[in-house]
């Protein structure tokens, strides 16, 4: 009887997980993030994952001429800084992060509209720890009228 | 049956419950990934060097569709006018009664909202933000659209940057919401509901005797070829769900006529400039589209959109 209900409460933990999970990472977009993005406006668009260091992720999105935009990379504080690259659908590399001391924001502006690619990794710790560290990361856009 | 037999009973079904709990969060957690994540097994499962190695090949995907923000924003810029008579009656959301025509017209009337605020009608904008709020409470979608935000849009109404905030919190609160509570079909229908709204008014302000090789409204209608990718990818992500495959056809549909529109594009050359520190990537793109094309799409985009709101 003991042993069923301790496995009761570890499977109930495990489930619960994904979604505190995701909840903190929105709290997270929501009061550390967004903030960052001042002057621009944020698009409304919510784009954030649980990574741990050395994962990677991509975003496809269309920029659009005219338009000014802010790409904000946000990482919680527990994990390793976040290199991020901005690729054309060719994947030629039209800015890199580390190139600017893993700046954490790009602004840009287009002539022609385009669909580009976010790819971002966090770094893995120096020296290879055993115990991974993983945190929330959020990839914010920001807009603002001419 | 003694008590306890009666535990013992419950004890199983709730540990059988959440079994399978487990399972359907690992499985469509593993929607997510990438096809290469397929190569992680329960072989792999022991904590070791190995599973260190593959789990650092796991890759996140995201498909990122114009919000009705951003959609709204580059109406404007294109040079759109303001026409009212081109949106969805608020009358109309006592007829919403299902899932999917709730989150189609979630997505339709967040971008009417943003559209009248970028143009500073103020009592469209009360009328919209409520509408959308009833469209988000049939969703169970809770205090994404609370009377906290009504009261601070009503109390903000001629100060556009914090109507702007609350359009833009009311939007993130929305798509979290889904995504938290593991409904992203429903975000998807919600994100092409919101992009056929955007094509539906810009298609319908374009004049008939504009040039169509030479016009920022029709360029920017032309431009979302490029996002067609992003809205069958998104959408094919939830294929198991019914209303996401009805949604599918509509969009193939659209395709077929914007296949028939040509785009070049050169390569693209970023260039900062070194006060603002803003990089503008220079590009130039060659848009070739006929008036029998434009028609087309503009009939079938109003089908399309007459469907989701009547």
């Amino acid at each position: 009887m003991k042993k069923i209900f301790q496995v009761l409460i570890i499977l109930t933990i495990i489930a619960l997980m994904p979604s505190v999970g995701n909840a903190q990472c929105k709290s997270f977009a929501k009061k550390v993030c967004k903030a960052e993005l001042t002057p621009y406006i944020h698009d409304g668009n919510f784009n954030a994952a649980i990574l741990t260091e050395g994962e990677d992720a991509e975003l496809y999105k269309t920029f659009y001429a005219g338009q000014n935009y802010r790409i904000y990379i946000c990482g919680s504080d527990a994990l390793p800084e976040i290199e991020f690259q901005v690729l054309d659908v060719n994947r030629n590399v039209l800015y890199d992060n580390r190139k600017f001391n893993y700046s954490k924001m790009w602004d840009f502006k287009l002539e022609a509209s385009q669909q580009l690619i976010i790819s971002l990794r966090v770094k893995g710790t120096e020296g290879g720890s055993e115990e991974l560290l993983s945190g929330c990361v959020a990839i914010l856009f920001g807009i603002k009228e001419n | 049956m003694n008590i306890r037999k009666i535990l013992q009973k419950t004890s199983s079904l709730l540990a059988i419950l959440l079994l399978i709990l487990f399972a359907a969060g690992c499985s469509s957690d593993k929607q997510k990934k990438s096809e290469s994540d397929d190569m992680i097994t329960l072989d792999s499962l022991e904590i070791n060097e190995q599973l260190i190695k593959d789990v650092k090949a796991v890759k996140e995907i995201f498909y990122s569709l114009p919000s009705p923000l951003e959609t709204a924003m580059i109406l404007k810029q294109a040079g759109a006018k303001y026409n009212e008579e081109l949106l969805n009656p608020t009358d109309n959301v006592s007829k919403y009664v299902t899932n999917k025509s709730m989150a189609l017209n979630l997505g339709i009337y967040t971008t009417d909202l943003s559209y009248a605020s970028l143009f500073d009608q103020t009592q469209a904008t009360i009328n919209y933000m409520n509408a959308s709020k009833k469209m988000a409470e049939g969703l169970g979608i809770l205090n994404a659209i609370d009377d906290d935000i009504i009261g601070r849009l009503e109390a903000n109404i001629n100060n556009r940057d914090v109507i702007m905030d609350i359009i833009s919190e009311t939007i993130m609160n929305s798509s979290s919401f889904f995504e938290e509570n593991d409904r992203q079909a429903l975000s998807t229908i919600v994100l092409v509901g919101g992009w056929i709204e955007g094509l539906y008014i810009a298609i319908n302000l374009v004049d008939s005797d504009v040039d169509l090789n030479n016009n920022e409204l029709v360029n920017r209608i032309i431009d979302q070829k490029l996002t067609l990718g992003t809205v069958f990818n998104l959408l094919n992500q939830n294929l198991d769900n019914e209303d996401v495959k009805n949604v599918i056809t509509n969009v193939e549909e659209l395709k077929t006529i914007f296949d028939k529109i040509e785009i070049s594009t050169s390569k693209i050359e970023p260039v900062t400039d070194s006060q603002t520190n803003i990089t503008t990537l220079k590009s130039k793109t060659n848009i070739s589209m006929s008036p029998k094309t434009f028609s087309e799409l503009k009939e079938k985009i109003k089908v399309i959109r007459n469907n989701y709101t009547l």
